[in-house]
């Protein structure tokens, strides 16, 4: 069951992508675009978004356990470190680039064009590198206590 | 020309919404696409198939919409083909090492209040806003 509510969840949000016109880089890029023709399109998507998420979240505070699994996997961190300014940093120079964030490229993926091919290809490859790299990097370097703990379970963080 | 659409967009905004609710209400999960993607490429992740059923519906959407005459996606994109494969390495470096992109930190992130999450999307909206900025008008930012 947690797996076809996944694969309903994720129909909803491809299809929300669709309506939205996210899918669509041009549309993102006119929104990022505030010196030219600025499209505020991207504003309202999540604005509605959140909206939604939200009160949904707020049901779901009330509860004890989801329908599908034994509890809930809110993120608990939060402190704001240098990976998230850096990493928030590198993927804002990915995405003003080509216009596209991961929900949409893997959207996108079933028109199976080349530019989008080549974009997720080189996403997962950075996703690995990050995956690899990371470990060894700066999250060793943090010293603080949390170093001891095992690294949080990629099921806790924020997304 | 791509014109201001609100209402579809407050709508489409509305089922992307919609879907991580009930991510979180049925199966307890963060609907963050870099999480769940990047999870998956991960040695060890024990828990693998909610994952890939998610990831198979958001390419599933544009495949049924087609069957009721929906054209596929084929987006048209202005970046050459180094640029695009570029622009993939750093969306998933970048997204895997700030622990999320727009679903987990803008849309999850913003709905649960999370400092975080509010830090990091105002940090790579204001880079990407940047470096459009430079890559259209080449001007700095």
């Amino acid at each position: 069951m947690p797996v076809l509510a996944s694969f309903v969840c994720g129909l909803i949000f491809g299809a929300g992508l669709l309506i939205s016109g996210m899918t669509d880089p041009q549309k993102v890029l006119g929104f990022l675009d505030l010196f030219g023709a600025w499209d505020a399109t991207l504003a309202f998507v999540m604005a509605g978004a959140v909206a939604v998420a939200a009160t949904g979240f707020a049901i779901a505070r009330r509860r004890t356990a989801p329908a599908f699994s034994a509890r809930f996997l809110w993120p608990d961190r939060n402190d704001i470190d240098a990976p998230l300014v850096g990493g928030a940093i590198l993927f804002g120079i990915g995405w003003g680039l080509a216009g596209i964030c991961p929900g949409p490229a893997l959207v996108n993926l079933a028109g199976l064009s080349l530019p989008i091919v080549v974009f997720v290809i080189a996403m997962l490859a950075g996703m690995i590198g990050q995956n690899l790299l990371g470990k060894n990097l700066w999250r060793r370097r943090a010293a603080s206590p949390r170093a001891i703990e095992p690294s949080p379970l990629p099921s806790r963080a924020d997304g | 020309m791509h014109d201001f659409t609100p209402v579809s967009g407050f709508a489409g905004g509305a089922l992307i919404g919609l879907a991580a609710a009930l991510l979180m209400l049925l199966t307890g999960r963060i609907a963050g696409v870099t999480g769940i993607v990047g999870g998956l490429l991960q040695p060890g992740t024990a828990d693998r198939f909610w994952r890939i059923a998610f990831i198979a519906g958001l390419i599933a959407a544009p495949l049924i919409a087609a069957l009721f005459g929906a054209p596929l996606p084929r987006p048209a994109m202005n970046a050459s083909l180094v640029v695009t494969a570029i622009a993939g390495l750093l969306v998933g470096f970048g997204t895997r090492m700030g622990n999320g992109c727009t679903s987990g930190h803008g849309v999850c992130g913003f709905a649960r209040l999370s400092g975080r999450s509010i830090v990091a999307t105002f940090i790579f909206m204001t880079a990407a806003i940047i470096t459009v900025a430079i890559v259209r008008h080449g001007i700095g930012g």
